[in-house]
Formats: structure tokens, sequence, C-alpha cells
């Protein structure tokens, strides 16, 4: 993980997240936030996140970015929309958490322990690959790479989905899984490189 | 009735028995799906958090290759992939900024998109369009005596249902299974998350949402949960085993998709409906069905 340390890191991240969210539809509604928890009320795995949305937008308005970023609370969202559906200010919650999700992929701002943002890396390869989710192959690799652990826990329920035909062992490739490589070539060639 | 269908990666894997038993139903009611042509991943929850506009750019993809093949709707079984298409469709349509992007980038592989497509849930349209009424007429095997549980998921109508059925509460598949001579529990969990694919990335948390959203149905007594989202129907059905060793429960209920439940109420064979592919044995639920 690499770290924010000068004050200048922190207020070019800040404006980064600024800049993205305002173009987001709707995003400007991130201004309305009264702080009133709905977000965090409702969150299913508030619980066992460092700070809850509601204090991840105060955080972010003291100017904590880096702070943020250093928690597990993101990588505990599971995109639920509970707080989206709720929020009285019409904020679209989920999304800010995509966006700080992408910021922490992008500036490598991970925490060591955090075992999602693996996933969706292994995702992302996969789909990049075949033009679909290979789930046997994205669940190996998350296996193999971050939780050997999961095997011996999988097992049976794995070699029962095996048998009901229910884990393939290959991959279907789409006829146009190039265009798929060209879409991901034709987003990075228009993305602001990391400074 | 003719729709484009979009049946999402794990209707090729663990979720393949939604995918066979929304082919049977639909096959019965006279409802035609066509498959969008080499469709490709919606993008999921993974690219949103990894890359914006390639999330909404490789999502617009199928929505492109749908609207060339025609104007029908576009049908979805997984809540995500709903989500996913559903957003992309209606951001698109909310943001101009957002949608000369999208088309940008989708010129790059000779695509566009120009919004008119709608893109629906599954369980939706057969309420909506074919009817909970001409459904039940159609039923040869009465769901008597059944007591089923309805867990919709967090993202059936999150956030993009809304105006069909309430982001917290959703109904409308009570009514179909009432319809079918089911019991309908009440099943106060029925929209909240199971963990998807945290049960890989943070198990502690996914399992306790399992637990409670098991314990929840039977605390019902419900014979059958019933999901409409492959990510539900794999963490209730498949991980009831470690459900049970952590929290030293003795949970072995049958969980199926509304499809299956459905399609064996329209006669349907069990095995077009791949009843005989479930990890929990659902004979029990299914022998209870009057003849």
């Amino acid at each position: 993980m690499a770290e924010l340390t000068t004050t200048a890191q922190k207020k070019h991240l800040h404006e980064v997240f600024c800049k993205d969210v305002m173009s987001m539809p709707e995003g400007s509604k991130i201004k309305q936030c009264q702080q009133c928890g709905a977000c965090s009320g409702s969150c299913p795995t508030g619980y066992l996140m460092d700070r809850g949305p509601r204090e991840v937008i105060a955080a972010f308005r003291a100017g904590m970015i880096d702070e943020i970023l250093k928690g597990n609370t993101i990588w505990m969202c599971t995109s639920c929309y509970s707080c989206t559906v709720r929020c009285p200010a019409d904020i679209r919650i989920t999304d800010l958490m995509y966006e700080l999700k992408r910021l922490a992929i992008k500036y490598d701002l991970i925490p060591r322990d955090a075992k999602a943002p693996a996933l969706t890396k292994y995702f992302i390869d996969s789909v990049q690959k075949h033009g679909r989710n290979h789930e046997t192959e994205m669940l190996s690799k998350f296996m193999a790479t971050k939780d050997w652990s999961l095997g011996p826990k999988f097992g049976v329920m794995g070699m029962k989905l095996f048998a009901a035909g229910r884990m393939p062992l290959t991959a279907t490739d789409i006829k146009g899984k190039d265009e798929i490589r060209k879409l991901a070539e034709y987003v990075e060639s228009k993305e602001v490189a990391v400074p | 009735m003719k729709y484009s269908y979009f049946p999402g990666c794990s209707s090729e894997a663990t979720g393949k028995t939604y995918d066979m038993s929304a082919k049977a139903v639909c096959e019965k009611l006279g409802v035609e799906l066509v498959e969008i042509d080499d469709w490709n991943c919606c993008g999921a929850t993974s690219y949103f958090s990894a890359r914006e506009l390639l999330s909404f750019a490789i999502s617009a993809r199928n929505l492109a290759i749908a609207e060339q093949m025609g104007p029908e709707d576009v049908v979805c079984t997984c809540n995500s992939c709903w989500t996913i298409l559903a957003k992309t469709n209606a951001y698109m349509a909310e943001s101009p900024h957002l949608a000369e992007e999208v088309n940008d980038a989708l010129a790059q592989i000779g695509k566009s998109y120009s919004g008119s497509l709608k893109v629906r849930h599954i369980a939706e349209v057969l309420i909506n369009d074919i009817g909970v009424e001409a459904i039940a007429e159609k039923a040869t095997r009465r769901l008597t005596g059944i007591k089923v549980a309805p867990y919709y998921g967090c993202q059936f109508t999150r956030p993009m249902g809304g105006d069909w059925d309430d982001f917290e509460f959703p109904k409308i598949l009570d009514g179909l299974f009432e319809a079918l001579g089911a019991t309908v529990v009440p099943y106060v969990m029925r929209s909240k998350c199971c963990g998807g694919t945290m049960m890989l990335t943070a198990p502690e948390g996914a399992l306790k949402m399992c637990h409670d959203l098991l314990q929840c149905a039977v605390d019902d007594q419900a014979d059958a949960i019933v999901c409409a989202c492959p990510l539900c129907e794999m963490s209730l059905e498949g991980y009831q085993p470690r459900v049970n060793s952590k929290f030293g429960t003795s949970f072995n209920i049958p969980v199926m998709y509304f499809t299956q439940l459905v399609g064996y109420a329209l006669g349907c064979d069990p095995k077009d409906l791949g009843l005989d592919k479930q990890i929990v044995s659902v004979d029990k639920v299914l022998a209870s069905v009057p003849a």
C-alpha cells in the first residue's frame, strides 16, 4: 500500500474525488448531507466498518480522505443500496463508495488486510479475457493468492456444484472478446494519469 | 410476447438452474426469450469498483446489441445484472454527458446505443405483463400446504425498481405464490443483503447475514425459501453447512429460484427446472404438493 504523506498529495486526492463526484449523475447532492445518519443506521455491514457512511462524508469534509482510504469501510460495502434509497437528501451513497474504491485502486491505497480488491481484480481479469466472468477461474485465483483456507471450507460444496454441472471447468469465450479489450484500452487512453 | 434476454454469467455456472427454469416457465406461458447475441458480462459491482466509464461501456455494449436486434424490452434474471443494466440505461438517460462518453467508447467497436430500450426484471415481467391470474390459470399443480419464504434480495428493487415495487418491502412475488395455492410467510428479512461475494472477502460478515436470513425463514416455519437472484440463492443454499459449523445451528432448508417452484406448479418436468441439481434436496417439498 502506498502512503499519502504530503499535504499536497492529500489535497490532490480530495480534489480528484470532488471533480469525479460532481461529474456523476446527481453527484452534487453530496453537498446536501446533513449528517442525519440514516445511511449508517441502514447499513447491514456498518458494524464491521471502521467508520460508517455518515462518518465517511464527515471525514471527507474535514479533509481526511487519506484516513478514509486507510480504513476498511469501502471494502465492507456490499452495494445493497439501502443507504441510497433511504437518504433523505437523495445522495447516491453507494456511488460515492464506488468512487472511493476506484481512487483506492487507482492510487494504490488499499489496506493490506482488505481482500475485496483482489476479487475485483480477478473478476475483471476474467471478463477482459473471456468477455464473461468464469466463476471457477476467478475463485481459484482468489483462493491461491488470498485465502488458501477457503479450499477445504468450500470443498464439499464445490464438489456438489461440480457434480450438478453448476461449476464448469472451462470458460465460454464470447466472439466479441476483442471488443471488451478495445473498450478497456480506449477508456484507459482517456484517463488522467496518476501524478 | 417477445423479449430480449440477458442471461448473465452465473447462468453458465452456479445460477444454471435459474436460467433453465426461467426458460421453461416462459415456454409454458408463451413468452419468447431471444438471447442477446454474444452478450458480455454486465460488469457487476467489480467494474464499478475499478473503472467507472468502462463499467458503463461494457454494460452498454449489451444494450447496443439488443437495440440493434429489436425494440423489445431487455429482461434479466439476476438481480445484479438487472441493477447494472437498468442503472446504465437510467444514468445515460439522466446525463447526456455520460451518454456521449459511453457512445464515444462504443464507437471504437462500431456500436452505439440511443437509449430506446427498457430493462426489466423477469419477476416483474411475468407478473405485470402476463399476470398472476393468467399464470395461476395455467397451473396444473396446486402448491397447497407449502409454506414459502419469498427472499427478494437487496438489489431486487434497490435502487432501480421503485416504480413497480417497494424498496424496503417488495411484495409482488407474494401474490403470485398465493395465487398458486402456497402459503406465503411474512419473511421480514426479504430485502436484506445476503453478503454476496463478501462470503469470500469477509466471511465473518457474510456468514452472519446468511445465518440471520436462514433463521428468519425457520422462525416463520417456512418449508422453502424462494429467490430471485443467483448470488442470494448460492449464499443461502450453498453456505448452510458453513453457517451451521460457525453458529452451531442445523439448517437444512430447501432454497430454490422462484421460477423453479412456479415452473413446478405449471407442470414442467422437474429435470427441465434443474430441481435435481440443488445442493439441499427439494424432494420433501415437492412431495408435499398434492398430485
